[in-house]
């Protein structure tokens, strides 16, 4: 409980270090959102009003607090664009995303688990070989283009779906689940090769371990050694992997979504870096960031639950 | 020597990145057809021996451009890892060798940056920095440091009480030397994959940028602006996207490839 105490307070201290981050990035541009807004021939009044309005003329570390104060509270302040709360911009963008990268990590979890433990017991055999070489392969394929092949082949010539015809989860979840699909294997495709890998390897590494003789002197066969004994061990490591390609999932969630035209909060991000309009750069960032922070901090926890021995350190 | 030369893995490796360097150095000084060309009557044509990779939608030359384009993606992520590896190295070793509140104060900052994905480090520089070639490099490069600083640091905390390190100090060698000619070849197994890595994550994460428009625009040509372009093309040609497709992948995985085989020969 302590441990898990501990493992909290790290994650607040680092979300805060985010944030700060997050808010520092966006006081030091060069550009002034003001000029942006009211042109380059605007009055040195109007300017001044305006700096007043977004409350630019403030002392830095009075606005980070209002900003970090406000933001708890789901208030991010104005667009400079669309002249609406940043929070009403992000309504229901925020569920598509969480939705894709929830479907990707589930398709993650589910194919890498029973491949690596295949590819871990079949070592050296043909199949194996073929799975380490075809993995290689996977790997080097950039998701978006994946993406761009399964509009191709999935969407365009077998019209299992129609590219662009995106549904809100709100209108019809399942609809939306199964047009979210595709984009999901996109993401996950070259993040399951790395598992598979990432697993096989550390499964291979505790088969050499010594409990595992003596697992087998006890009269177990080969797969209940593995089950029972290795894999408990040898899925620690992968857990922390796998916490690490979550910050990979959301920012290739931001790319896919732009493959498929999915209205979610990576294309809100990029209209946004477009239009210079800060207020939603920085709110979208900061929300990826914490979520990452969260996931790795759950990851922490699951193994020191796994692995008595981590709750030393 | 570090590298298992038995090593299939990185023959290929080696073979499929040298022809892709090839490419791109010899696109630098000639192509077979002008990359920018506009020829309204060849639209659209399919591969053949005159356009090994077809035509595009303004009649230019797909392979012309695909080989300035894989320039550039080598040039970006060179420069990347140039200034990723570089800052990064430092930042790592010193921290890493002395240790201390410095260390400790600047590896909760590098863990509270790695939260933010790469690419998205990259977008918010971006964002910051305008367009362009040299703002990719050097969003890029600087969204790179942390990790690189993480692997550096780590080799160096953990070599940095070895008996080689304590004997060349009584020797009277001077920290600096210590560092950087003692510690520092010492951790090329962990550091050159990590270098090898950062390269192809940096031309991934070029590409993507290019694809969605916020990398490399026009003039300048790039694999990932082409595949964004393609797209729009898909049914009426499929080679488009198939070809610059390809070649990405072709360069990622002979890179790839080669720093598999250079694991494996390290370890």
């Amino acid at each position: 409980m302590k441990n898990i105490l501990k493992k909290i307070g790290m994650m607040l201290l680092t979300m805060v270090i985010v944030s700060f981050f997050a808010f520092l990035a966006f006081q030091v541009i060069p550009g002034d959102p003001t000029i942006k807004l009211l042109g380059s021939d605007a009055t040195a009044e109007a300017v001044a009003e305006l700096r007043a309005e977004l409350g630019l003329d403030r002392p830095f570390f009075t606005r980070y607090l209002e900003w970090v104060i406000r933001a708890l509270q789901g208030d991010f302040g104005s667009s400079y664009i669309y002249s609406m709360p940043v929070s009403q911009l992000l309504d229901g963008k925020l569920g598509v995303t969480a939705l894709l990268t929830g479907i990707a990590f589930i398709m993650i979890v589910a194919a890498s688990l029973p491949a690596g433990l295949f590819a871990a017991s079949h070592q050296g055999g043909r199949l194996d070989r073929f799975l380490t070489i075809l993995g290689q392969v996977v790997m080097a394929v950039p998701p978006f283009f994946v993406g761009i092949l399964l509009t191709l082949g999935c969407g365009l010539i077998l019209h299992w779906f129609t590219p662009g015809a995106f549904v809100a989860p709100r209108q019809g979840f399942w609809h939306s689940a199964a047009y979210l699909v595709y984009p999901a294997i996109a993401i996950a495709l070259p993040r399951i090769a790395m598992t598979v890998k990432m697993l096989k390897s550390s499964i291979a590494g505790e088969l050499e371990r010594d409990y595992v003789r003596t697992a087998y002197s006890r009269g177990n066969s080969p797969s209940a050694a593995l089950y029972r004994h290795v894999l408990r061990n040898a899925v620690v490591p992968t857990v922390a992997f796998l916490a690490m390609t979550a910050a990979d999932i959301v920012a290739g969630s931001v790319i896919i979504e732009q493959v498929f035209a999915i209205p979610g909060l990576g294309r809100l991000l990029l209209t946004s870096i477009a239009n210079r309009d800060f207020p939603v750069v920085q709110a979208i960032v900061v929300i990826l960031a914490l979520l990452v922070v969260l996931v790795n901090c759950i990851a922490d926890i699951v193994n020191q639950q796994l692995d008595p021995r981590l709750r030393l350190q | 020597m570090l590298v298992n030369k038995k090593s299939t893995s990185f023959r290929i490796g080696l073979a499929i990145a040298a022809v892709m360097a090839a490419l791109a150095l010899i696109g630098y000084v000639w192509t077979p057809y002008d990359p920018a060309a506009i020829t309204g009557s060849e639209k659209f044509l399919a591969p053949s021996l005159r356009h090994l990779f077809g035509t595009d939608n303004f009649g230019r030359d797909i392979f012309s451009r695909v080989m300035v384009g894989v320039g550039t993606t080598f040039f970006i992520a060179l420069c990347t890892v140039l200034i990723g590896g570089t800052v990064g190295t430092l930042i790592g070793a010193f921290t890493g060798y002395y240790g201390g509140v410095v260390d400790e104060v600047l590896m909760r900052i590098n863990d509270a940056l790695t939260a933010f994905p790469n690419i998205l480090l990259a977008l918010v520089f971006i964002a910051m920095l305008g367009f362009g070639k040299y703002n990719v490099i050097l969003a890029l490069g600087v969204a790179f440091i942390p990790s690189f600083a993480r692997v550096v640091r780590a080799e160096f905390a953990r070599h940095r009480t070895m008996n080689y390190v304590k004997s060349a100090r009584l020797m009277g060698a001077s920290h600096l030397r210590i560092m950087f000619r003692h510690i520092l070849p010492n951790t090329r197994g962990v550091v050159l994959p990590a270098l090898i890595i950062g390269f192809n994550n940096a031309v991934l994460a070029e590409a993507s940028m290019s694809y969605l428009g916020i990398g490399v625009a026009p003039p300048d040509v790039s694999l990932g602006y082409m595949l964004s372009e393609s797209q729009s093309y898909m049914m009426k040609a499929p080679w488009y996207v198939l070809c610059t497709g390809l070649v990405i992948v072709l360069l990622i995985l002979g890179v790839s490839m080669m720093g598999e085989g250079l694991r494996k020969g390290g370890s």
